[in-house]
């Protein structure tokens, strides 16, 4: 459905700080329209410059990229008034208030009608949980405060697209759980959802598509049950008798049995063909005490890990 | 589309109606934001009351000093212009406190204001906000350096108020005697004074459209604060050293002082112009300068 199938759409797009530093390289991203697309990669890896360029904050050194059909950054006026953003954190101005905050952004967009913007404000503020925190100075807000009201900003109207960067950063969980629902609302209205996280269970909750970014470039794009099911999970046995669960695994020719701890052990799954309940009937028959027998899903971190590594340091 | 989906469809549309267009007035409203912004921040607030002081320190100094020895000629030949007229009658602090205050505490109230416009914004990243909105960059840099101009107004404005009231309150007004020797009815002179306080504002334009250029180059405010503040002091001393008059006529404030001539009968024109030419140089090339980097800048904070 929809006129144009994606709502953002780069090609090539690359960014290539002062300094040699290649931020973003080649990007080939597609966002379907009406989804909710979850953008991860480890600290570092390009989303935020991602976003900036779609934005058109900042110029790509080359390639390009399409915000509802039309070329960014050209058609930053046409395009813009219909997306919300919230960039890298919010910003406020410490000496106004919530409210006037909100007023202030809303007067930087040309096509805000001045008649309607107090109401919106107030919708806005509401949406988000903060018409009691209205009339305090900005600066008086908490980081979690400060992180409602740049959401806020971002649905002073109503969008095609909402841009998020890390919104629930700074929340607390009844904060990250309202998001979450709010996301899912916005999303069954039709609006297209774009967040990059670094939740992976965030994302697995509320959205439809991810990317994962490494190192400036994409690793990975599409659905994210595609994506987890790519990710192999696990055959967990719960048995005291270890030693001869993992002997039976192994004739029965099933990978990477490892023992772990005192009465586990743990292996790939078994190739399609072999019936789980079959291998579990085989252990019990062989004696075997199966005190538990478990196919583990794997999680989209493990997908995560699996795509970006396991180290720790942040490339530099 | 089947018959199906249309008749269970209450999922809305993706497509919000029609598309917004943007008011022809609605504009005003970034304008108008942009110097409520400013007036509201207690830096602005301050520099507005200093500037005030300036006329009531000026007066009381003058009263204190001429009361003692009951009227008379007042402060000598050395003291700034216009001094020791103000005895004779108030309006002449108007006069007296533009010119105390238009070489110094003025373009630097206008150089605080005009650096923090840009470079305050992009550093506490309220920049990327306004532009994602999409307030437009040259639509944005318009409406900031309109609304810098409006304060050029509204500290000149300041100044002279506050002076017309002291003067009002501690001198008699009266009659003015124009530098030509004349004398012209109060209500003229009042004129002149309103004149004078247009004059002093148009001066400060090319020095607002520097500082809005520097405020293009950083993020951060205090920097490019500091920078129109040191440019301004540099300018003001070379144009005091006399190696280096052949420069002096292109500096900005070179005719600063000529907003005297509106009191002269018949007023003399010939450097009031050369002021204005110069002020629309500076904004000119400040002011594209300003556009051609804040328009290809890479907004990074
Ligand atoms: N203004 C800048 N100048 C130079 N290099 C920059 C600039 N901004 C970002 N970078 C570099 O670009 C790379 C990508 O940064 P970016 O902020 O896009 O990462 P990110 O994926 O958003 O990370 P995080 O998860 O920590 O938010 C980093 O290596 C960073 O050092
Ligand atoms: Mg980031």
């Amino acid at each position: 459905m929809g006129n144009s199938p994606a709502v953002i759409e780069t090609s090539g797009l690359s960014k290539r700080f002062r300094g040699g530093q290649l931020a973003v390289n080649g990007l080939d991203l597609t966002v379907p329209r009406g989804s909710v697309f979850g953008f991860l990669g480890p600290n570092g890896s390009g989303k935020t410059t991602t976003i900036r360029m779609l934005m058109g904050l900042i110029e790509p050194t080359s390639g390009t990229a399409r915000l509802l059909g039309s070329p960014m950054p050209k058609a930053a006026r046409a395009v813009l008034p219909r997306v919300g953003a919230l960039i890298e954190g919010p910003a406020l101005y410490g000496f106004l208030s919530g409210r006037d905050n909100l007023l202030r952004y809303d007067a930087a967009d040309p096509t805000a009608d001045p008649r309607t913007r107090t109401a919106r404000v107030g919708a806005a503020l509401d949406r988000v949980g903060l018409t009691a925190a209205a009339g305090k100075k900005a600066r008086a807000y908490s980081l979690g405060m400060k992180q409602r009201l740049g959401l806020a900003s971002a649905l002073l109207q109503q969008r095609e697209l909402l841009v998020l960067d890390e919104p629930t950063n700074g929340l607390d969980p009844q904060g990250m759980r309202e998001i979450r629902s709010l996301i899912r609302e916005l999303a069954e209205d039709g609006t297209t959802v774009f967040l990059s996280s670094h939740l992976l269970d965030e994302i697995e909750q509320v959205c439809s598509h991810a990317a994962v970014m490494n190192q400036g470039r994409l690793v990975v794009q599409g659905e994210v049950a595609e994506l987890a099911a790519n990710a192999r999970g696990r055959l967990v046995v719960t048995t005291p008798d270890t030693g001869a669960a993992a002997r039976l695994l192994k004739e029965r020719g099933i990978a990477d049995v490892a023992v772990a701890g005192e009465d586990r052990v743990s292996s790939e799954l078994p190739p399609d063909e072999m019936e789980l309940a079959d291998l579990n009937a085989e252990l019990v028959r062989a004696g075997v005490r199966v005190r538990g027998f478990t196919a583990e899903r794997a999680s989209l971190e493990d997908a995560f890990v699996a795509l970006t590594g396991e180290g720790f340091d942040v490339a530099g | 589309m089947s018959r199906a989906e249309v008749v269970e469809a209450p999922r809305r549309d993706p497509e919000p109606g029609p598309a917004r267009r943007p008011g022809v007035l609605w504009s005003l409203g970034l304008f108008r934001s942009e110097l409520v912004t400013v007036l509201r921040r207690w830096r602005t607030l301050a520099l507005l009351v200093v500037l005030a002081a300036v006329p009531i320190l000026i007066g009381i100094a003058v009263k204190v000093d001429t009361g003692g020895r009951g009227g008379g000629g007042g402060g000598g030949e050395g003291g700034p212009a216009f001094l020791t007229q103000i005895t004779n009658n108030g309006l002449f602090l108007v006069f007296a406190a533009l010119a105390a205050t238009l070489p110094v505490f003025l373009p630097m109230a206008v150089g605080v204001v005009a650096g923090d416009a840009v470079a305050g914004e992009a550093g506490s990243g309220t920049l990327r906000y306004l532009l994602v909105a999409p307030a437009g960059r040259t639509r944005l840099l318009l409406a900031k350096y309109v609304s810098v101009l409006a304060f050029c107004a509204i500290a000149t404005l300041v100044v002279a108020v506050s002076a017309l009231a002291v003067g009002a309150l501690l001198f008699p007004l009266g009659e003015v005697t124009t530098i030509s020797g004349t004398q012209i009815s109060f209500a003229d002179g009042l004129l002149r004074a309103v004149a004078i306080a247009g004059v002093v504002a148009v001066s400060l334009s090319g020095m607002a459209a520097l500082g809005l250029f520097i405020s293009t180059l950083t993020n951060s405010g205090i920097a490019a604060m500091a920078t129109t503040i040191g440019l301004l002091i540099t300018v003001q001393i070379l144009g005091q050293i006399p190696q280096l008059h052949a420069i002096g006529p292109y500096l900005f404030p070179h005719y600063w002082l000529s907003f005297a001539d509106v009191l002269r009968q018949p007023v003399y024109w010939d450097q009031l112009v050369k002021n204005f030419e110069l002020q629309a140089l500076y904004v000119a090339v400040f002011g594209s300068a300003a556009w051609a980097r804040f328009t290809t800048k890479d907004i990074t904070a």
